[in-house]
């Protein structure tokens, strides 16, 4: 029996008076009592506004479902219900977890307040019993100590922690219905894991049907009993689970599969979409590529090496007291010419710091940077110029680290500028054309500005800028993992070739394993500030040593497949 | 072909707004009438004195000057002046009265005036219109002093911060603790001669306070954005990360923060010159008109009042009407 079934939903949003972009073309699906549907795609795939249409939750003003839709819940066509009656259904039948969960509890109420809030409004119930259902429900969703967390502030529990009192708030009146919107994708993956675990044994217990939505495929392969592939306001395919695992029928789902670094194999190149959706190129991917040879031979030439790295942060506490931070503590690693450091930790491990403090965009409080033997840290004023063009960095978030007021013309030729690169600025130009064609944009791009350009594009103009003054190390901090995963494959290719051609040495910070360990030809794992082990990629991920990484591994999500 | 930049989208949201549209045509109608007024073009002869004391508006007609109970009263008021004492000014008076009637002998004083007169019978049309370039001058003068020092003050605290910003922020708090009005008459006090330039000098060095306050915690909050750490990572000097990447970010808020300063100087001028700080009386602006409307109405005779006010009141809401549409075009809600 199903509880819920969507036939030909069709969503518009409306852009500006002349605009329309129909974002939702013609889905249908149905979620059977008690199963888990997963809606999977990309950004732009429309499976948020299918969640957000089935909780009634679409803006008002610019958005409008179309006439012939239908959303039935349990027989009732929920688009045709009355305001009041939709708000009853919502909370009580229908809950909804969110991405965010920082940003979706109220901040001035307490945890206890809110959770309660729902009791009273949707179940009915009062004084103390309100606060006795409280505790309970905290407990089940594995909060320690509940009684006491009951009225702490949501800015007072962890990332983790803070997703748990939303499922808390989410289950409270028992619903039949749970829609989960990347609920684990803002989370580390260790504690990925335990709120899978969570949200899946609540699934268990409670007898609920989920839709849970994502983009993730391996997170998929754990927990849904049915598969909805999207893309670009379309399905693509639907199917039961373990059939699209393992016999995917679409060629978008096969690349979706596919653009992901296997687990035990490291390519020449990732398949992209385009291998799969194009013409004529798909015979290629069938050929097994070459493996690519990662890993240190012990006597590559080292172009960096950190001793003893550490940088704290102080906060001032009240009138006199001082409370320090230690981002990094003591870390010493090396990174060989023309390799690859990769580098794993969770929210908090210092990754970014330990970046930060290489590129001397942060003062390091403490150690020494070796480039070519001399100690950067010790270089002060004009004289770091020379070491600083060196050393470049790609950030993680291609919308931020492109100045929005520039065209990608001036920041592209801005770096050349400044160390007088080229006689003049025609030649600059040229040269920042011909670096942009190596990163595979066309020539008009450089009259443009960066909010023309997609995320994927943006990363590949962040590239290029860091291209322009041929840097022998290469930051990279999180560059790919605010991307789609098809965007991703392209892009790890690009890294790839442009380290073939200039022999350049990568430091890669990603929190992804999979993307480390096809990356990396050596990887550091951080936790807590501190280097806790650093091995090449197949020992590091056929045995590890630290307790700490053995975790990491088992909290990759689809280990089980 | 060149692509819609920023400023061209922003362009394009404020031309949909037709209420802020129709306020910026306003604007740039007193920007025209002021530059007329500046090239000598218009109301160059402001200060001659066309017609009768207190003409009347040319739509009322002339009897509209001697209303009845007021010459009345005047007349009923002429015996006490005397009692019988010589006046010992009388011949002196007698000769100005003559060498002034003597000057405008050669032209007959008109009756009426367009908006009428004022109490030495100059065209109150031809005064507003030169005291709208008086104040509009003063108070974008004004704003652009104040906005410059703000902004660079802000940008230079927000973004160095330690020491540089301890500082500012000590003369932050030392500017907003003296009260307005008694920071602007001090400032006048110490200046001392009248005159626009000082009107300039006093509203834009007390004025910078909130426009510093705004800009300093847009730097502190893009000084640490990812594309400025970028163009650190470049080898970009700290002043060009602060100027060249940077401000063109946090401009909307200046320009904004510019035109709303432009309103309220214009009002502090009224305001100044009103108490008799503003400027001397060689210059009229539309504060000296004010100031002399008090004892005019007394007389009945409203119309100086009212024109300066009108003038001033539709400049001042399509000024802000235009800042508001301005803010909205500009909040670079793009990403």
């Amino acid at each position: 029996m199903n509880l819920l079934e969507v036939r030909d939903l069709a969503v518009d949003f409306r852009i500006d008076e002349a605009t329309r972009l129909r974002a939702v073309k013609g889905v249908s699906f149905d979620v059977p009592v008690r199963s888990t549907v997963a809606l999977v795609g990309e950004s732009g795939s429309g499976k948020s506004v299918t969640a957000l249409s089935v909780m009634g939750l679409l803006p008002k003003e610019n958005a409008t479902v179309d006439t012939h839709s239908r959303i039935l819940y349990r027989g009732r066509n929920l688009l045709e219900l009355a305001q009041r009656d939709m708000q009853a259904l919502r909370g009580r039948e229908l809950a909804m977890i969110f991405q965010e969960p920082m940003s979706s509890l109220n901040p001035v109420f307490t945890v206890g307040f809110q959770i309660g809030e729902v009791l009273r409004r949707h179940v009915g119930l009062s004084g103390r019993s309100v606060r006795n259902r409280t505790i309970e429900l905290l407990r089940e969703v594995g909060i320690t100590d509940p009684e006491r967390r009951l009225d702490v502030y949501p800015f007072q529990l962890s990332g983790g922690q803070q997703q748990r009192v939303m499922i808390a708030m989410a289950i409270a009146c028992e619903p039949k219905l749970l829609i989960a919107d990347e609920p684990t994708t803002a989370l580390d993956v260790t504690v990925q894991r335990q709120i899978m675990d969570l949200i899946a044994g609540l699934q268990q217990r409670h007898e609920m049907a989920m839709l849970f939505i994502t983009h993730d495929l391996a997170l998929v392969s754990e927990i849904a009993d049915h598969v909805v592939v999207m893309r670009d306001g379309e399905v693509r395919e639907q199917a039961p689970a373990s059939q699209l695992f393992r016999d995917p029928r679409d060629a978008y789902t096969r690349a979706l599969l596919a653009c992901r670094p296997p687990r035990d194999r490291r390519p020449q190149r990732l398949p992209v979409i385009d291998d799969f959706l194009g013409s004529g190129r798909h015979a290629s991917i069938q050929d097994p590529t070459p493996e690519r040879k990662r890993g240190l031979r012990g006597d590559e030439a080292t172009l960096l090496e950190a001793k003893g790295l550490a940088k704290s942060f102080h906060f001032r506490e009240g009138l006199l007291r001082k409370r320090e931070l230690q981002a990094v503590k003591g870390a010493s690693f090396r990174i060989a010419k023309g390799k690859t450091l990769g580098v794993v930790g969770e929210s908090g491990s210092g990754k970014t710091t330990v970046a930060l403090l290489v590129a001397r965009l942060h003062e390091a409080s403490a150690g020494e940077v070796r480039f070519e033997g001399r100690d950067l840290l010790g270089i002060e004023g004009r004289a770091a110029m020379p070491y600083k063009r060196r050393i470049q960095i790609v950030f993680q978030n291609p919308y931020a680290s492109l100045n929005p007021r520039f065209t990608v013309g001036q920041i592209l030729t801005e770096p050349l500028q400044i160390h007088g690169v080229g006689a003049h600025d025609a030649e600059r130009r040229a040269m920042a054309a011909e670096l942009l064609a190596k990163v595979g944009l066309p020539p008009e791009s450089l009259e443009k500005y960066p909010h023309e350009f997609s995320g994927g594009q943006r990363q590949r103009i962040a590239i290029a800028r860091a291209l322009t003054l041929k840097p022998e190390l290469l930051i990279c901090d999180e560059s790919v993992s605010a991307l789609d995963v098809s965007v991703q494959a392209q892009l790890l290719n690009l890294l790839q070739d442009l380290q073939d051609e200039y022999a350049m040495s990568y430091l890669f910070i990603s929190h992804d394993l999979a993307v480390v360990r096809y990356m990396a030809d050596e990887v550091m794992v951080m936790k807590d500030g501190e280097v806790v082990e650093i091995a090449g990629p197949d020992e590091l991920y056929a045995h590890p040593k630290h307790p700490y990484t053995r975790l990491l591994l088992s909290a990759i999500p689809g280990r089980a497949q | 072909m060149r692509q819609a930049g920023v400023w061209g989208l922003a362009w394009k949201r404020f031309r949909r707004d037709r209420l802020g549209f129709t306020s910026l045509i306003v604007v740039l109608f007193y920007a025209a009438l002021v530059l007329a007024a500046a090239a000598g073009w218009l109301a160059r002869d402001w200060n001659t004195e066309a017609g009768v004391s207190f003409a009347p508006p040319s739509f009322l007609g002339p009897e509209a000057a001697d209303s009845p109970q007021l010459a009345k009263a005047a007349e009923g008021a002429q015996p006490v002046a005397d009692y019988g004492i010589p006046d010992p000014l009388a011949a002196d008076l007698a000769e100005i009265a003559k060498s002034m009637t003597g000057g405008a002998a050669g032209q007959s004083r008109a009756p009426t005036l367009p908006l009428g007169g004022d109490k030495w019978g100059r065209d109150v049309l031809k005064k507003v219109v030169k005291g709208t370039e008086t104040s509009l001058v003063v108070g974008l003068a004004a704003a652009v002093l104040a906005t410059f020092l703000g902004t660079v003050f802000g940008a230079l605290a927000g973004f160095r911060g330690g020491a540089v910003d301890d500082f500012f922020n000590w003369l932050y708090s030392v500017f907003t603790a003296i009260p307005y009005l008694l920071l602007v008459l001090a400032v006048a006090a110490v200046i001392g001669q009248k005159g626009v330039l000082t009107v300039i000098l006093i509203l834009g060095l007390t004025g910078w306070t909130g426009i510093f306050r705004l800009v300093r915690a847009e730097y502190l909050k893009h000084k640490v954005r990812e594309y400025v750490l970028a163009a650190d990572a470049i080898g970009a000097s700290p002043a060009r990360r602060m100027f060249v990447h940077i401000l063109p970010n946090v401009s909307h808020v200046v320009l904004v923060q510019l035109s709303l300063h432009v309103v309220l100087f214009i009002k502090s001028e009224v305001i100044l010159t009103f108490l008799g700080f503003g400027v001397g009386v060689d210059t009229v602006s539309w504060g000296s008109m004010l100031a002399e409307a008090g004892s005019e109405l007394l007389l009945g005779k409203w119309w100086q009042l009212t024109v300066a006010t009108v003038a001033m009141a539709l400049l001042v809401t399509a000024f802000s009407l235009f800042t508001d549409a301005m803010r909205d075009a500009l909040d670079p809600r793009l990403k």
